[in-house]
């Protein structure tokens, strides 16, 4: 699990049968203290995150596990949508 | 398993239900030391009430978190399942003192 800014919002008509209502948003990891870390990647979104909110995301087999349909060919998902984080450098957000 | 340092925590308020009523920590992987940070940061979900500063013991692994944490169908992926109290190392006091 990571923090995670959205930063955009991805629209794909044609995909796979078992995601066919999922969002799905562009993130790029932060650190506790907002500064951006790795990649920008694609989450699936089951929570109505939008640009701008800062998230948590899991990656792994556990994000299909936040979608109605479990079985679902995702690696990357949103779990919450993130208040407030206490970093070493103190409050964030 | 690793070692890694909390260094905070995060509130939410629109999170997966899974998440209700739990604590989700910043964590930094470090060295045996307990001090030399060894990659970046991430957040886990706390089971023995750790706090920041607290050395800890942590799984970043889907399989270990569910045991722990809840039932087969909630997506926990990293989990604090210790609080590490000493870490001895033959040889360390040895290598600071060179």
């Amino acid at each position: 699990m990571e923090l995670a800014r959205v930063v955009a919002r991805v629209v794909a008509t044609v995909k796979y049968e078992t995601l066919q209502g999922v969002r799905l948003l562009v993130i790029q990891p932060e650190t506790s203290a907002g500064e951006p870390c790795g990649e920008p990647i694609v989450a699936a979104d089951a929570l109505q995150a939008g640009p701008g909110d800062l998230v948590s995301w899991v990656a792994g087999r556990e994000a299909a596990l936040t979608l109605p349909n479990t079985f679902a060919p995702v690696d990357c998902a949103v779990v919450s949508i993130v208040d407030h984080a206490w970093g070493d450098r103190g409050r964030y957000l | 398993m690793i070692l890694a340092r909390v260094i905070g925590n995060v509130v939410s308020s629109v999170q997966h239900r899974a998440f209700e009523g739990r604590s989700i920590m910043v964590c930094v992987p470090v060295d045996t030391d307990g001090h030399t940070p060894l990659g970046s940061e991430f957040l886990a979900v706390d089971s023995v009430q750790a706090g920041p500063g607290d050395l800890i013991l942590a799984a970043r692994e889907g399989n270990a978190a569910r045991q722990i944490l809840g039932k087969d169908s909630d997506p926990f992926h990293s989990v604090i399942m210790g609080i590490v109290d000493e870490v001895y190392e033959p040889g360390r006091a040895a290598k600071a003192a060179e």
